[in-house]
């Protein structure tokens, strides 16, 4: 037992080497951030410094990055912290006080809204861009559009083979995010649960063979795999590896594909608000970074990133 | 400590007397050191504990612990959520059992290999490599799992999907493979070379003397490195939540996807808002896992003492 000990110790002191080389690195970025005016360019009027952070939705997550890259490179005292484990993740952080800005694919429920009351926190909704959610399949797959009710029925295990919807004789594989997401919470009421339908239904839930994936990276990778796949993504995360299907909202409508222009003229059935959640107003470096987010500068990069921006 | 050491010789001329009792004051505070050490464990533990009750078992005032444990469905975010984890609890135990069963014969018999068939040249070659092989991080592990498992257990299977429990055993075997080579490599090595040679005077092939002395007299080491790669297996969260697949039915079979009980913690606990209802059902699902651990040790500190037994005789 010793001498496994002692082999262990080179790799171990090597990882805390690293370790430490990597804690030093990292104190050293943040104490450049929260001192202000030490490297403020003597030209400029008072800059931005201080930093903050974005947790939320996976969905927005490329488009916040890509703002937060170009936000701090405009103000090089600013620094911003942006991940994305989900919606929910997200709006349990504002909650709990964790996060300056809670980046959410769905609205806050009234209960979340409840709970943030409850821990004196105000949450202030601000649109920032907006969504078409693509249904993907595999290219070779046959089928290119699907009404809601069959997409319902496909989500609970109603319809198991591909040849129900005019595909191959192959099961399908269901794939959707699992329960941290809000693109699972949005598809769960506006597909699954018909919302917006006659045939609405709020007691359909998820069928239990559906696979439920930790990020929509891997569902977009499965789907190019796999030639009997089906999940659903943002409009940002539509690859050429991977067919966007039309949908329908009833069986005598005209299918429409997702994209940027459909989504904006609402003929896309699917469309949803993208959204940014504070605690209260913004104010202050937070604000500013918001309103570059709605400025025309900020909306190009929207289009860039493959989502919709506001209509103008 | 260091400074006693360091002080201790430039006093030495004075007195060899304080030197001594320095010396004796030293070994008090490092037993001091150590019995704190020991203390801090059990705290730590206690304290896991005493959270893990106080979060999780509030969920049982809303769903009967019965309908907890034998429930099916599990929507958290529903409403009214519903909270039912007899999926995650057979799929953990299936992935585990299946890992196990993979793991042990192939980890004891290299284990065996290494200690008493391979030249001393290729086991000091070949134990830091299996040893390395226990650092990778579990991410890594489920990397490899869905670009390179996954495929190829779909097709072996004709399965409609690679992501299953089957393909989430056999990541996780291979990631309890190299705690359970390594550490029952030591106990077979720590056997004593005259149990060798006393079967080997009686006749004795190398197989029957592997067999039959060496794995029965470190069997306690052997028991032990299959415990902590057992241990390994039911707690592993990464690689299931990854290539598992992660679906909500009862599993019928290893090959459909599945979700243990580690991933439904994890894929859980973000969105949970503390003290809410879900956090405290995330909470019995981590107590639950906890009970499972324990009852597995504790049988086999039973099975242990029972075999230690008969050895004796």
């Amino acid at each position: 037992m010793l001498k496994y000990i002692k082999r262990g110790i080179l790799p171990l002191v090597l990882v805390l080497v690293v370790a430490v080389a990597f804690v030093g690195c990292s104190s050293e970025t943040t104490t450049n951030a929260t001192q202000p005016g030490t490297t403020t360019p003597a030209n400029t009027t008072p800059a931005l410094s201080g930093s903050f952070k974005i947790i939320g939705s996976n969905t927005v997550t490329p488009l916040s990055a890509v703002w937060a890259e170009a936000f701090m490179k405009a103000n090089s005292d600013v620094s911003i912290a942006v991940s994305g484990p989900g919606s929910g993740v997200g709006i349990a952080s504002l909650i709990d006080g964790t996060t300056d800005i809670c980046q959410a694919s769905r609205a806050i429920k009234s209960s979340e809204i409840d709970q943030a009351h409850a821990n004196g926190v105000d949450p202030y909704e601000i649109q920032v861009a907006s969504d078409a959610l693509s249904v993907i399949v595999n290219p070779s797959n046959p089928v290119s559009e699907l009404t809601i009710a069959q997409l319902s029925a496909i989500y609970t295990n109603q319809i198991t083979n591909w040849k129900e919807v005019g595909g191959n004789d192959a099961p399908i594989v269901v794939m959707a995010r699992d329960t941290n997401s809000g693109t699972h919470v949005f598809f769960k009421e506006h597909v699954v649960q018909m919302d917006g339908l006659s045939t609405k239904d709020t007691s359909l839930e998820y069928g239990d063979k559906v696979l439920f994936l930790p990020s929509t990276e891997e569902g977009v990778s499965q789907v190019a795999s796999n030639p009997n796949g089906i999940f659903y993504a943002g409009l940002g995360y539509v690859n050429e590896t991977v067919k966007a299907i039309g949908v329908k909202k009833t069986a005598d409508d005209i299918a429409v594909q997702p994209s940027v222009e459909t989504a904006l003229n609402g003929t896309y059935p699917v469309s949803r608000p993208l959204l940014y959640y504070t605690d209260g107003a913004p104010t202050g470096l937070i604000k500013s970074y918001i309103d570059y987010c709605l400025s025309a500068e900020g909306q190009e990069e929207v289009v860039a990133s493959g989502f919709v921006p506001l209509a103008q | 400590m260091v400074q006693e050491n360091t002080t201790a010789p430039a006093t030495a001329a004075g007195s060899n007397q304080g030197l001594r009792r320095r010396l004796r004051l030293g070994e008090k505070v490092i037993e001091g050191w150590i019995l704190l050490a020991g203390l801090l464990a059990i705290v730590v533990l206690l304290g896991i504990i005493f959270i893990l009750l106080k979060e999780g078992l509030p969920v049982f005032a809303h769903t009967p612990p019965w309908e907890f444990l034998f429930g099916t469905k599990w929507y958290p975010v529903s409403d009214p959520p519903t909270f039912g984890i007899a999926p995650f609890f057979v799929s953990t135990l299936m992935i585990t059992l299946i890992s196990t069963v993979i793991s042990v014969p192939i980890g004891v018999a290299t284990a065996a290999y290494l200690a008493e068939v391979a030249p001393v040249k290729v086991r000091e070659a070949v134990k830091p490599i299996i040893e390395i092989l226990a650092g990778i991080p579990s991410v890594m592990m489920g990397f490899i799992g869905l670009a390179l498992l996954s495929p190829f257990v779909q097709s072996l299977f004709n399965l409609p999907t690679g992501l299953c429990g089957l393909t989430a055993a056999i990541m996780l075997s291979m990631m309890s493979l190299p705690i359970i080579v390594s550490v029952s490599e030591d106990a077979m090595h720590a056997v004593p070379y005259e149990f060798k040679e006393a079967s080997y005077a009686l006749g004795a092939t190398r197989w029957e003397t592997i067999w039959h002395v060496c794995i029965p007299a470190a069997l306690s080491g052997i028991a032990a490195a299959i415990m902590l790669g057992v241990g390994r297996a039911i707690g592993e969260t990464m690689t299931v939540l990854m290539v598992a697949g992660g679906a909500l039915a009862v599993p019928a079979s290893p090959t459909d996807p599945m979700t243990t009980m580690t991933a439904a913690i994890a894929s859980g606990i973000g969105n949970a808002v503390r003290g809410g209802l879900q956090y405290q059902a995330i909470f019995a699902v981590g107590l639950i896992l906890f009970i499972l651990t324990l009852a597995v040790n504790i049988f086999a500190e039973r099975v242990l003492e029972r075999q230690k037994r008969k050895f004796a005789r």
